[in-house]
């Protein structure tokens, strides 16, 4: 049977995220899969052709509306289970948009919804982490229930550019409820890379001690062109903010390099890099469990170790 | 009654290091030590707090699952919970089941704000709240770090990806909680001993109307992929060789 995936874009009102690119890189791994993403935004012009533009998507369903300014789970839900009848599977990125949209979709749909989906065996069996990711589980969809998935993005890389879909615009179009209404959103716009997709992160832990020195983590990230994360713990400490959380309850990241600086290795720390593609400690602990998993360990006072690093960098 | 109904689940304390069974069909939860669910506790603190400064009159706390939940149950009453409900069951609900278990008792129960932890951290799913929001078709303000209420709204900081959003929301309403909405308090001797006389009445799914459907099914558990261990090196210089080397720099 063939399958027709509906994929929920994930944008800013300006750019289509990367995340976006992860699923339909993910839903392309479905046998026999026709792909379908839907934009819902204030203005969809440039996002649709972004979308267009994505290999393997074969038409772009548009939805506008003032609402869609900003996510809102309760305005978008009820728009894509109007526009699901047709589909097998609903797929939405797992990042704090995702995770917040698809369960109200699933259950809009009376549906199952399959969370952080890192791997996919066939059209009903999937693979993904539970217990923090100190376990992997493989699941089966009974009996034809239609699919809502969200995809963990640390476990695709991003479709590429080059496609050429039909873009559309989508009907029933539903009016969205007035209980819901979005109020702000604080804008650590930076000219920094992005963490969620950044090649290189340069991440600080408790070992920092304060806010200000938590600043030298910069200079050496703005060396490296990196982008920069924290630990829980720093987080906690009020030394980062909370967006550059990485770890089980922040963000989940795949750089190419990651330099943690001064984290001991709490597990649900781990959880969010061991996709990473390099990994490199440095502690002043010798046994801090970061250098189990470290590909390389440095073990030092990161204060002496930082701007040296610079040094020799610059 | 100004009421707020918490859910709570039962799961394996933050601090076990789980273990798989060697036939690969389950975690192994024997002797192992159970809790209530970080997420869910900060959700009732939240509760109790709101409570505290006269903005409820009566926190009810909740979870479905088989008579062994019993002692989380006790210990939410003991943090200050005024009554408990026990749907016990001995089938593993999925979070769309036991949304419309929540969905059911909101029915019975008529709460102005529903909490629950952003996630359970046994299956990781994250779906419940959601679910029951979309079910009882009222707003949802997930990952919440702050929340402000007025008589018929709730102003909701959330922690999203990009950094901090505020939602307005109409009560009632569902919201999730995060780890930084609060601390929960430590429970103190006395309090257990007041808790077993709190009311924990306990019901079937059958009372509730509710049959649940089993849409997913687990084949197999594994241990994760994993890292091997690395070198170490000796100083900045041989570091920043080291990934001059594998082509990282």
């Amino acid at each position: 049977m063939s399958q027709n995936i509906l994929i929920v874009a994930e944008h800013d009102g300006r750019t289509l995220s990367v995340a976006t690119a992860k699923c339909v890189a993910c839903a392309a791994t479905v046998p026999d899969a026709a792909l379908t993403v839907v934009v819902c935004a204030a203005d969809t012009a440039t996002l649709s052709q972004q979308a267009a533009a994505l290999a393997g998507v074969g038409t772009v369903l548009t939805v506008e509306h003032p609402v869609h300014a900003h996510p809102l789970a309760a305005a978008i839900a009820p728009q894509i289970a109007a526009l699901a009848g047709p589909y097998t599977h609903v797929f939405g990125p797992s990042s704090t948009f995702g995770k917040d949209l698809m369960p109200r979709i699933a259950a809009l749909l009376k549906t199952v919804q399959v969370s952080d989906i890192m791997a996919i065996e066939s059209a009903t069996r999937f693979r993904r982490p539970i217990y923090a990711g100190n376990a992997i589980i493989t699941v089966e969809v009974l009996d034809g229930a239609q699919v809502v998935g969200t995809v963990r993005t640390a476990s695709f890389q991003p479709a590429a550019a080059g496609g050429s879909a039909r873009i559309e615009a989508a009907s029933p179009l539903i009016e969205p409820p007035s209980h819901t209404r979005f109020v702000s959103v604080s804008a650590a716009r930076s000219d920094r890379p992005d963490l969620q997709t950044a090649a290189r992160v340069v991440s600080g832990g408790r070992a920092l001690g304060s806010a200000e020195n938590f600043q030298l983590l910069y200079g050496l990230a703005d060396t490296l062109g990196a982008a920069v994360g924290a630990s829980r713990a720093a987080v906690d400490a009020g030394y980062a903010p909370n967006e550059l959380q990485v770890g089980q309850t922040g963000k989940i990241i795949a750089p190419e390099l990651y330099i943690a600086i001064g984290i001991s290795g709490a597990i649900q720390h781990l959880t969010g890099i061991k996709d990473a593609r390099t990994i490199v400690a440095i502690n002043k602990d010798p046994d801090a469990p970061i250098f189990e998993i470290a590909d390389f360990g440095l073990v030092g006072d990161l204060f002496e170790i930082v701007p040296q690093l610079q040094k020799l960098l610059g | 009654m100004k009421r707020i109904l918490v859910g709570i689940k039962r799961v394996v304390d933050y601090n076990v290091r789980i273990r798989i069974k060697p036939d690969g069909s389950g975690v192994l939860t024997d002797g192992v030590k159970m809790s209530v669910n970080p997420f869910d506790e900060i959700a009732l603190e939240e509760a109790l707090r709101i409570k505290e400064r006269g903005a409820a009159e009566e926190v009810v706390v909740v979870t479905v699952g088989p008579a062994d939940c019993q002692p989380q149950l006790r210990t939410c009453l003991a943090m200050g919970a005024d009554r408990a409900l026990h749907v016990q069951t001995d089938t593993a609900l999925e979070p769309l089941a036991t949304a419309g278990v929540l969905r059911s008792l909101i029915e019975r129960e008529q709460p102005f704000l529903v909490l629950l932890g952003k996630q359970a951290i046994d299956d990781d799913n994250g779906q419940t709240g959601q679910m029951l929001a979309a079910l009882w078709d009222r707003p949802q303000a997930t990952f919440a770090s702050k929340i402000e209420l007025t008589e018929e709204k709730a102003r909701v900081t959330r922690e999203v990806d990009a950094g901090l959003e505020t939602l307005e929301i109409d009560l009632p309403a569902v919201v999730t909680v995060d780890l930084r909405l609060n601390e929960p308090r430590y429970v103190k001797l006395p309090d257990i001993m007041k808790a077993k006389k709190k009311p924990l009445e306990t019901l079937t799914l059958e009372s509730l109307g509710v049959t649940p459907r089993t849409q997913l099914k687990t084949l197999r558990h594994e241990p994760p992929a994993q890292r091997s261990k690395g070198v170490r090196v000796n100083d900045a210089a041989e570091l920043l060789a080291a990934l001059k080397q594998k082509g990282l720099l």
